[in-house]
């Protein structure tokens, strides 16, 4: 987990939901505890605010996407899409 | 498969098993722990039947997630190299891009007898696993049948479905504690700026009073100031010390001044003083003698008109008989002159007296007259 990591520069968008979800949780915790400077407390703000979205439209966005991984004569992996209910 | 042959099978798994055992390949401190939330999962699985099936529904159910398929053959000779191949390959995929190495992996397969299991105890199947640089949850048979990889494997689920569960939270538990954080950042946020503003708002509260206060400091220190300093009576008195003092110092260089002047009359009367005197002196001599003159003369002239000037042996003028008779010697003054006269009858002593006189009073009266 990233709780105890203070917030980073990386981007969101670039972000696991779990890191998002662990920077925006250690965020609030220090924001809570007042660990925070004012001044850095509403850039802190944007970026838990910006975390929080991203763990958001990923949740909302997850869906079920299931591919097949298929090995090529060279020994290349790709992948294509696969139903299991069909057979 | 015969009685015999399963024994057999047994026996080779136990010994291989403590083998793999003794090379640490089933240690405990080997065990990683699972993604709180895998971004892409991985499962290792024959791609059609109900294992698939069960755990896809699982997934959707709980996290939605893409899942990328290895298929293999779950049964037979092939099973176990194919395992082994599926599990190297999985952590074989780049980082990034498309499609990419998972964040964790699944084996799974349905229950089965020892044989159809057989391939999950493959010694290439628990090395690939054990190498694995992504966590692997085995889900093979039921919960009673122990394959080797379910040793090697990170996590060991129950069945697919349990490994389904293991390997995603629930997404509506998620959501709520996403939205909780949010709730809890906006909160602290304002909590914070609340704390800001009120630190904002005491010190504009503190501001005045403050500021008062330096006033009142201010003005306490001018009062005490002003105390040490003076009232007005005592400036005015002080003033009048003052004044006093220059009356006085003025006094004193007046009186100064007087004596000096005063001295310097002194002096100039010193210095005047005997030209003065000797002036005085020849005006009063000259005073006395015409003082004398005119008192000689007041009466010189009646004596020229043949009056006489009766005297006794004192000088006095003897006015009257009695007086005359009083006199023990008598003078006649003329104009002329004086004559001492003898009254009749009073010839002895008088002719004495009229002598003596003539020779020694009478010359020095008439010296002082004239």
């Amino acid at each position: 987990m990233t709780a105890d990591e203070p917030a980073t520069s990386a981007p969101v968008a670039e972000l696991s939901f779990e890191q998002a979800l662990g920077e925006l949780e250690a965020i609030v915790d220090r924001l809570d505890r007042g660990e925070i400077p004012l001044e850095q407390s509403i850039a802190a703000y944007e970026r838990g605010t910006a975390l929080r979205r991203h763990c958001e439209r990923q949740l909302a966005e997850a869906r079920l996407r299931v591919e097949r991984l298929v090995e090529g004569e060279g020994g290349e992996v790709s992948s294509a899409a696969l139903d299991p209910e069909a057979s | 498969m015969q009685a015999h042959g399963i024994g057999a099978l047994l026996a080779q798994l136990e010994e291989r098993k403590k083998r793999l055992a003794e090379e640490g390949l089933f240690a405990a401190e080997r065990k990683r722990a699972l993604p709180f939330l895998p971004e892409v999962v991985g499962v290792v699985t024959s791609p059609t039947g109900a294992v698939i099936r069960d755990i896809l529904h699982r997934l959707a159910d709980r996290f939605p997630r893409p899942v990328l398929v290895w298929p293999v053959t779950v049964q037979g000779e092939r099973c176990g190299p194919e395992v082994a191949h599926a599990v190297r390959g999985f952590g074989a995929l780049p980082a990034s891009g498309w499609p990419r190495r998972p964040d964790v992996l699944v084996v799974a397969r349905g229950g089965g007898s020892i044989e159809d299991l057989w391939g999950f105890n493959d010694e290439a199947v628990v090395r690939a696993v054990a190498a694995s640089p992504v966590p692997v949850v085995s889900a093979v048979g039921h919960e009673t049948d122990t394959t080797l990889i379910d040793l090697a494997a990170d996590v060991r689920a129950p069945t697919p479905t349990a490994a389904a569960e293991l390997i995603v939270p629930v997404a509506a538990e998620i959501r709520t504690r996403v939205g909780r954080d949010g709730e809890r950042l906006a909160a602290a946020f304002e909590r914070r700026l609340n704390d800001a503003m009120q630190a904002v708002d005491y010190a504009a509260e503190r501001l005045p009073r403050v500021a008062r206060r330096l006033v009142e400091e201010q003005s306490a220190r001018l009062r005490t100031a002003a105390y040490r300093l003076r009232t007005p009576a005592e400036q005015l008195r002080a003033r009048g010390t003052a004044l006093e003092t220059a009356a006085r110092d003025l006094e004193r260089g007046y009186a100064r001044g007087l004596e000096r002047a005063q001295s310097r009359l002194a002096g100039v009367v010193e210095r005047l003083a005997p030209a003065a005197r000797r002036r005085l002196e020849r005006d009063g001599a000259r005073l006395e003698a015409l003082g004398a003159r005119l008192e000689s003369l007041s009466y010189q002239r009646t004596l020229q008109r043949g009056y006489a000037l009766v005297r006794d042996h004192e000088d006095n003028v003897v006015a009257t008989r009695a007086a005359a008779e009083a006199a023990a010697a008598l003078a006649v003054e003329f104009a002329d002159g004086r004559l001492d006269v003898v009254r009749a009858g009073d010839d002895t002593g008088g002719g004495r007296r009229r002598r003596a006189r003539a020779r020694g009073d009478a010359a020095p009266s008439q010296g002082s007259l004239l």
